[in-house]
C-alpha cells in the first residue's frame, strides 16, 4: 500500500485546475509563490549573464589604453543592470514573495493570506516592473550604477534611466503590498492557540521584513519618482546647476536602501532558524532572542543609512554618530549566529542539502558580517570606500547569506511544493560547488580591495597589479555558475524523476509539514492541528523513507496517518 | 456574526449555505474580515504618509537652508484660493464620514447623496487647483528647469511671452519688477526650488485626489446598485479613511506653502 502522505495522485493545488489563466489569474498563495519563484529564477539567470560579462571583461590581458569608449560604456551598463536586476528583481522578492507566499499561510494553518487579490496584484505589478527592466536593456545604455545617483541619472545618462526608474518604482509597490499582506495575515489570521511567542521563527523574520518593507519602500518610491520628474522636467530638487542638492538624494536613497539590505537578509535568517532546528532534531536555542533580534535588526536598520555617505560630504559629527550606530547592528546579528550554533551543539545533525546551505551561510555570513565592521569604522572606511573590499563584503552578505538562504529554503520546501524529493547526492555536490566557487570569486576581491583596487573600472592595466585577483575571481565565478546550474538541474530533474515525497520528509514541526505534499487547494484537508511548541521535535518520529516523519500521537482523523494503515 | 464559525473549516471544499454572503472564503468570521481590512487600510495609509515624507523633508531642508527664499516665494501663491480649497476638502471629509454612518444605518438614499457631494467637492478642488496652476504657468512662476520660468539669473533670459503676462516683470522698464529686481540673482534662481517643491507636493496630492475621485465614483455606482448596508460597509469605511488622509495632507500643505510670513 502506497503512502497517502503524498498527494500527487490525488487532487492537489497543482492539478486542481488547468490552463494558463488558472495560474496567471490565480489568487492561491501557493501558485503565486511558485510563479514568483520561477520568475525570480529567470531574472537571476538574466542578472547572472551580466555578472559573467563583468567577469569576462575584467579577466585576460585587457589594457586600459586599448579599451574603446563603447566597450567601457557596455561595461558600465553591465554592472548597472547586474546590480539593479539582482537587487530589485531577484533578492528582494526572493524569500518574502516566493517562499513567504508559499509557506506563511500554511505555517499559520490558514487557507490564504489576508488579501488574496492584493497578492495577485502584487505579482502582476512585479511582472510589469520586470518588463520595464527588460525594456531598459533595449532602449539605451543604463550606466548610472544601481543607485541612480544624480546628477548621473538626471543629467548625463540617456533615456533608459526612465524605464529603469519607473520599473523600480513599480517593483517597490509590489514589495509594499506583499509586506502589507503579511503584516495583516500574521496579526489577524494566527490560529487562536498560536501566540506571538509560539510562532515559527520564519514568521518572525517575515514579519520584521514586512515592517521594513512598508516603512522604507515608500521613501524609495517617492525618491525614484523625483528622479523621474527631475530627468524629464528638470524640477531642480537634486540638480546642482539648478540650485538642488544631489547629496539630499543620497540620504533619501539610503534611507530605503540600507533597510533594504535587511529586507534581503532577514528572511534568509528566518529560513536558517527553521533549518537548524529541524536538522539538528533539537528545539531551537534561544527562541525569544532570535525572534526579538529580528525586530531589533529591523529597528536598527533605519538609523544607520549615513554610513554609505562617509565620503559624500556629510558633516564629520554625523559620520561619527552613524559609524557608532552601525556597530550596534552587529549585536542582534551575532545573537542569531550564536543561537544557531548553540542549537546544533549536541544535536543529531542530518547533513541534508538544505542543511548544507545553512552551514555554508554560517561561514559566509560570518565573513560578510564581520567585514561589515571594517566598513562601519569611519577611519578604515575612508580607505576601503569604492574598492573591491566593499563589493566583496556586500556579495558575502547578499549572495552568500541571502541567496544561499533562498536556495536552502527552496531545497527545504521543494518536497512540499512539488511532492518530489531532490536527488541527494547531486544536490549536495551542487551546494558544495557553489560554496567553493563563491569563496573563490569573492575572497580575492577582499584582498584586492584592501590593496586599493577600485570598483567599477572597466580595465586596470598590468601595471596596477590587480590582474591576479581578477583572474582568480573569474575562475571562481565559473565554478559558482556551474554549481548554481547544477542545483537548478537537480530541481528540474526531481520534477519528473524524483521520489515521491512524504508529508514530512525532514521532521519539521511547523504546520506546513502536517498536510500532504503537495497540499490540497485550501492547504489542509482537515482542521489544522492544535498549535504547540513549533520546535518540539519529540512530536514526530521517523517511519522510513516512504512515510517520512509521522506524529507520535496521531489524531484519528489525520489524513497523513489514518490512510497508511492497511484497511 | 460569531454564529458563523462552524462553516470555516470543512476541508476547503466550497461554502455551505449558511456562509455569510460577504465573507471571503479564507476568513473565519465577518469580524476577522473587518479587522483584517481595517489593519490593512491603516497600514496602507502609513505607507502613504511615508510616500509623502520625502517631499516634506525636501521642504524642510530647503526652507531651513533658504528661509528668506521660502518667505519671498510664498507671496506668489493665492491664499484665498488655497483657503477655499481647504474648506472644500473639509466639507468633503465631513460628507464622506457621514456617508459611512449612513451605510452602517442602512440609509442608502443619504449615502448616495453624501457620496455625490463628496465627489463634487473633490471635482471642485481640482477645478480650483487647475486655476491656480494655469495662473502660474501664465506668470512664469515655475520650477528652475522649466523653459518658461521667470526666475532667471539674467533678465535677458526671460522668455518674451512670459514678460507680457507676469507681474514679476515690468514691461515699461523692460526689467524685472521692482521687488524682484532688487534680489540677488542667485536668490532669484533659488525661487525656482520653492516652486519645484510646490509643484511636486501639490501635484502628488492632486494625483491622490484624482485616485480618490475614481474611488468615490466606484463607491457611488456600487451604492446605487444596492451593495451596501449595515452588513456590508467595509469598502465605504476604508475609502473614507483614505479620503481623510488625502484631506489631512492638504491641511498640512496649505499653511506650509501658502501662509509663510
Amino acid at each position: 500500500m502506497t503512502s497517502s502522505t503524498n498527494a500527487l495522485d490525488r487532487t492537489n493545488y497543482l492539478n486542481a485546475t488547468k490552463g494558463f489563466m488558472s495560474w496567471f489569474w490565480t489568487i492561491d498563495h501557493k501558485r503565486l509563490g511558485l510563479m514568483y519563484l520561477w520568475s525570480v529564477v529567470g531574472c537571476f539567470i538574466l542578472g547572472g549573464m551580466f555578472a559573467m560579462k563583468i567577469r569576462l571583461t575584467l579577466s585576460g590581458d585587457v589594457d586600459f589604453a586599448s579599451q574603446t569608449a563603447e566597450q567601457m560604456n557596455a561595461y558600465n551598463n553591465a554592472f548597472t543592470v547586474h546590480g539593479a536586476v539582482m537587487i530589485f528583481l531577484v533578492i528582494i522578492p526572493s524569500i518574502p514573495a516566493a517562499l513567504g507566499n508559499f509557506v506563511v499561510p500554511m505555517m499559520l494553518g490558514t487557507k490564504d493570506v489576508a488579501f488574496p487579490k492584493l497578492n495577485r496584484f502584487s505579482y502582476h505589478l512585479w511582472l510589469i516592473g520586470a518588463i520595464l527592466f527588460v525594456t531598459t536593456l533595449f532602449v539605451g545604455n543604463l550606466d548610472t550604477g544601481w543607485t541612480f545617483y544624480p546628477p548621473y541619472s538626471t543629467g548625463y545618462t540617456d533615456v533608459s534611466v526612465i524605464t529603469a526608474v519607473l520599473g523600480a518604482f513599480i517593483l517597490g509597490f509590489s514589495s509594499i503590498f506583499t509586506g502589507l499582506n503579511f503584516i495583516v495575515t500574521i496579526h489577524k489570521m494566527r490560529p487562536p492557540q498560536m501566540t506571538w511567542f509560539k510562532m515559527p521563527l520564519f514568521l518572525w523574520a517575515i514579519y520584521a521584513t514586512a515592517v521594513i518593507q512598508i516603512l522604507a519602500t515608500p521613501v524609495i518610491g517617492i525618491s525614484l519618482l523625483l528622479i523621474l520628474v527631475e530627468k524629464t522636467m528638470q524640477i531642480g530638487i537634486f540638480t546642482p546647476e539648478l540650485g538642488g542638492d544631489p547629496v539630499f538624494f543620497q540620504h533619501l536613497f539610503w534611507f530605503y536602501s540600507h533597510p533594504a539590505v535587511y529586507i534581503m537578509i532577514l528572511p534568509g535568517m528566518g529560513v536558517m532558524s527553521e533549518l537548524f532546528a529541524t536538522f539538528s532534531r533539537k528545539p531551537i536555542f534561544g527562541y525569544k532572542s532570535i525572534a526579538l533580534s529580528s525586530i531589533a535588526i529591523a529597528i536598527f536598520s533605519f538609523i544607520v543609512w549615513g554610513h554609505h555617505m562617509f565620503v559624500s560630504g556629510q558633516s564629520e559629527l554625523m559620520s561619527i554618530i552613524f559609524s557608532a550606530l552601525t556597530f550596534s547592528v552587529a549585536v542582534p546579528s551575532a545573537i542569531k549566529v550564536f543561537n544557531w550554533i548553540a542549537t546544533m551543539y549536541k544535536g543529531s545533525i542530518a547533513f541534508t542539502t538544505p542543511m548544507l546551505y545553512g552551514l555554508s551561510i554560517i561561514w559566509l555570513f560570518g565573513i560578510g558580517g564581520l567585514t561589515g565592521l571594517f566598513l562601519a569604522t569611519l577611519g578604515t572606511d575612508v580607505h576601503f570606500h569604492d574598492t573591491y573590499f566593499v563589493v566583496a563584503h556586500f556579495h558575502y552578505v547578499m549572495v552568500g547569506s541571502a541567496l544561499f538562504g533562498f536556495l536552502g529554503g527552496i531545497f527545504y520546501w521543494w518536497p512540499k511544493m512539488y511532492g518530489r524529493m531532490v536527488d541527494n547526492k547531486w544536490s549536495k555536490i551542487a551546494c558544495i560547488m557553489s560554496f567553493v566557487g563563491f569563496n573563490m570569486t569573492f575572497m580575492p576581491q577582499f584582498i584586492g580591495g584592501a590593496h586599493g583596487m577600485p570598483r567599477r573600472y572597466a580595465a586596470y592595466g598590468p601595471s596596477a597589479g590587480f590582474d591576479g585577483y581578477n583572474e582568480a575571481s573569474t575562475l571562481g565565478a565559473m565554478v559558482l555558475m556551474t554549481g548554481l546550474f547544477l542545483a537548478l538541474g537537480t530541481l528540474l530533474w526531481s520534477l519528473k524523476k524524483g521520489k515521491k515525497a512524504p508529508a514530512n520528509p525532514w521532521g519539521g514541526v511547523t504546520l506546513e509539514w502536517q498536510t500532504p505534499s503537495p497540499p490540497p487547494e485550501h492547504n489542509f484537508e482537515i482542521d489544522p492541528p492544535v498549535v504547540g511548541d513549533p520546535y518540539d521535535m519529540s512530536l514526530f518520529e521517523w517511519k522510513g523513507e516512504e512515510e517520512g516523519f509521522l506524529p507520535v500521537n496521531p489524531r484519528p482523523d489525520d489524513p497523513c496517518v489514518a490512510n497508511v494503515q492497511p484497511s | 456574526m460569531s454564529t458563523t464559525t462552524t462553516v470555516a473549516h470543512e476541508g476547503g471544499h466550497g461554502h455551505s449555505h449558511d456562509h455569510p454572503k460577504h465573507l471571503a472564503h479564507h476568513f473565519e468570521t465577518l469580524d476577522q474580515q473587518f479587522d483584517a481590512g481595517k489593519l490593512g487600510i491603516w497600514t496602507f495609509l502609513l505607507t502613504e504618509v511615508l510616500f509623502f515624507s520625502a517631499l516634506f523633508v525636501a521642504y524642510t531642508v530647503y526652507r531651513s537652508n533658504y528661509p528668506e527664499v521660502w518667505q519671498f516665494a510664498s507671496q506668489y501663491l493665492n491664499t484665498q484660493l488655497g483657503a477655499t480649497n481647504t474648506l472644500v476638502l473639509l466639507l468633503s471629509s465631513f460628507t464622506f464620514a457621514w456617508g459611512v454612518r449612513n451605510a452602517m444605518l442602512g440609509q442608502i438614499g443619504l449615502l448616495k447623496m453624501n457620496l455625490a457631494i463628496t465627489l463634487l467637492c473633490a471635482g471642485g478642488f481640482m477645478g480650483i487647483k487647475y486655476m491656480e496652476y494655469s495662473h502660474k504657468f501664465h506668470e512664469g512662476t515655475l520650477w528652475s528647469g522649466n523653459e518658461d520660468t521667470i526666475f532667471r539669473l539674467h533678465a535677458e533670459d526671460v522668455p518674451e511671452h512670459i514678460k507680457e503676462h507676469s507681474h514679476a516683470w515690468d514691461n515699461r522698464d523692460g526689467e524685472f519688477s521692482a521687488a524682484v529686481r532688487d534680489l540677488d540673482p542667485e536668490f532669484r534662481q533659488k525661487l525656482g526650488i520653492f516652486f519645484g517643491v510646490y509643484f511636486c507636493l501639490t501635484g502628488l496630492h492632486g494625483i491622490h485626489v484624482l485616485i480618490g475621485m475614481l474611488l468615490l465614483l466606484w463607491l457611488l455606482l456600487r451604492s446605487m446598485r444596492g451593495d451596501f448596508g449595515p452588513d456590508n460597509f467595509n469598502a465605504i469605511d476604508f475609502g473614507a479613511l483614505y479620503w481623510h488622509l488625502v484631506d489631512l495632507i492638504w491641511i498640512f500643505l496649505f499653511p506650509l506653502l501658502y501662509l509663510i510670513s
